[in-house]
């Protein structure tokens, strides 16, 4: 079955690290332009499905899709270079780079120039230098960053660091954007202004977007299909409003 | 012995330090091992000029063209080391790759030896001889050469890092190498990227040497190495102007040491005397900066 409008599916995904089967038969399908939502308890399994989808753990099983193509086992770079990106739950922005730099490292692949044009073409070289610094300003535009631009990323305030985690990673041009709990740590009105932020991206770019997230408001405020995990199986799955209301998943939350 | 003297002869000798240690630290900062057989590789552009000069008659153009040999022989030599012998044990413990890499320095040297023999050589067509004196002051012409060769290398590269995408990625990989892997640096090519880098500067390395009138023997790179080695750990391995600063210190301090008579004996046991106690006081070194765990 082959459907052009699915940007993301996987069958069976599994991993098993010694007896843990930390995901087990895992089987999600993302459309276009959809925000969907992964949800679960506290080590449910929601990072390691992001490890695998990026490439950084290799499924025990199950393969991995992106626009029909299998993916399954490439290595990360490669990953990335076909079109998923990603943000990390606990904060990975380059602390030594300036913001606007974090943002021109996410734009390496999307601007050739050769370390051998760098040295022996230098007027090409500084054309490119400053296309990826045109690029690179635009995006702290769209996310409101511009004017901290020359700030190391580790001197940014704890909110700014998570947005720019995702300027960093729209900056590699991604077809799929993997959020991991892009509100953790937020009080409640930077949250509000980041999910006003993932629309607007949404919005703008038609991205893909598949979001791990703990705050159920939040979920059921911007999702429109979820996934729930529990000890790394498919609890649920549907649309929002139903899978908030099944009764398995309320207990999984409330006995949390 | 003028003080003033000593201590610009100390600079020279420590902006070659420099050069060498700049070498230890990017490979360390990015690829996370320590290169044991860097100093090795100075040797290996010695004896590529050694050859070059050999071959090309015209004075001057043997000395340019011995200088663009070694750099291309040591950046061949140095990313070739790191493809076949590190690059196999990536992931692998640390002791392993240290190990290795001792063993790299033992191979190539062993090699130089079956190839040229033991028996040392002077370079004269390499040599600066000469000097100017301001007042009473004495500075050698291959100490203005050096100090100039190093202001020019360290400006270019400290450029190429802050104004190269290469540079960037080399900061990123340096910091996190899995997370520049998932925005899509190709991890591998910085790596072999950063020692081509260190390479061609130990061939620049291996020219100052020689042009000061080292002798060429198999342990060329050995001893300088070693101290190199030291002045990137005391400034902090991994920090690039910490390399600058421990090299330099360490070359002015060895020339200090020189000059006084007593001491002089010493000198070797003064500079890693020197390493301890900065160890002691700042165990990062004065640049480094103290590892934060990762969770
Ligand atoms: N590399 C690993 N080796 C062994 N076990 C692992 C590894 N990575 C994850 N796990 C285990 O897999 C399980 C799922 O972890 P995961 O981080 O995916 O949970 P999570 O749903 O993201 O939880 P949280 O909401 O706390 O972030 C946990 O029990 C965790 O300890
Ligand atoms: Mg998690």
């Amino acid at each position: 079955m082959q459907n052009n409008d699915i940007v993301l599916r996987t069958e069976h995904l599994s991993i098993q690290f010694g007896g843990l089967r930390a995901v087990d038969d895992v089987n999600l399908e993302i459309r276009r332009g959809e925000l969907y939502g992964l949800i679960g308890p506290n080590g449910a399994g929601k990072t390691t499905v992001f490890n695998l989808l990026t490439g950084v753990y290799k499924p025990t099983a199950g393969r991995i899709l992106l626009c029909g193509e299998d993916i399954t086992g490439k290595a990360p770079a490669e990953i990335n270079r076909k079109g998923i990106a990603r943000t990390f739950q606990n904060i990975r922005l380059f602390h030594n780079l300036t913001v606007i730099e974090n943002v021109m490292v996410g734009l390496s692949n999307q601007i050739p120039c050769s370390i051998a044009e760098s040295i022996f073409r230098l007027p090409r070289h500084m054309r490119s230098e400053r296309e990826y610094y045109e690029r690179a300003l635009a995006l702290l535009e769209v996310f409101q960053l511009a004017e901290y631009k020359d700030y190391l990323a580790a001197n940014l305030p704890y909110g700014k660091q998570r947005k720019l985690e995702i300027a960093r990673a729209m900056a590699t041009n991604p077809t799929l954007l993997l959020l991991d709990e892009p509100a953790a740590g937020m009080n409640p009105s930077e949250t509000q202004e980041l999910m006003d932020d993932i629309t607007f991206v949404r919005e703008k770019f038609g991205m893909t977007i598949l979001l791990i997230e703990h705050d159920m408001r939040l979920v059921s405020g911007i999702c429109e299909n979820l996934t729930v995990l529990n000890f790394g199986t498919e609890l649920a799955k549907g649309a929002t409003a139903e899978v908030l209301s099944n009764p398995a998943v309320v207990t999984a939350y409330l006995g949390e | 012995m003028n003080f003033l003297s000593v201590l610009i002869s100390g600079l020279g000798a420590g902006a070659t330090y420099a050069i060498i240690a700049i070498g230890y630290t990017m490979v360390y900062g990015i690829a996370k091992m320590l290169n044991f057989a860097h100093g090795d590789i100075i040797m290996v552009g010695g004896y590529a000029m050694f050859v070059t000069l050999a071959l090309v008659g015209h004075p001057v153009a043997a000395v340019a063209a011995a200088i663009l040999a070694a750099v291309l022989v040591c950046v061949l030599m140095g990313v070739s080391v790191e493809r076949f012998a590190y690059k196999p044990l990536r992931g692998a413990s640390p002791l392993a790759v240290l190990i290795t890499a001792i063993g790299v320095s033992y191979l190539l040297q062993s090699l130089a030896q079956i190839i040229f023999g033991s028996a040392s050589k002077m370079l004269s067509g390499l040599q600066i001889a000469g000097h100017v004196m301001l007042g009473t002051l004495r500075i050698n012409y291959v100490t203005l050469v050096t100090l100039a060769v190093t202001v020019v290398l360290m400006v270019a590269l400290t450029l190429f890092i802050k104004y190269s995408k290469t540079g960037r990625a080399m900061v990123a990989v340096s910091e996190d190498r899995d997370a520049a892997l998932l925005m899509g640096i190709n991890t591998n090519a910085i790596i072999a990227i950063t020692f081509a880098i260190g390479s061609a500067l130990a061939a620049i390395a291996a020219y100052l040497m020689l042009a000061k009138g080292a002798s060429l023997a198999n342990t060329l790179g050995a001893m300088p190495g070693i101290k190199a080695f030291t002045a990137a750990v005391i400034g902090g391995i991994g920090s690039l102007p910490g390399a600058v600063l421990g090299g330099i210190l360490l070359g002015v301090v060895e020339s200090l040491s020189y000059s006084i008579p007593a001491l002089a004996p010493f000198t070797d046991a003064v500079e890693f005397g020197i390493l301890i106690v900065i160890l002691l006081v700042k165990p990062a070194g004065l640049l480094g900066k103290a590892r934060r765990e990762k969770v």
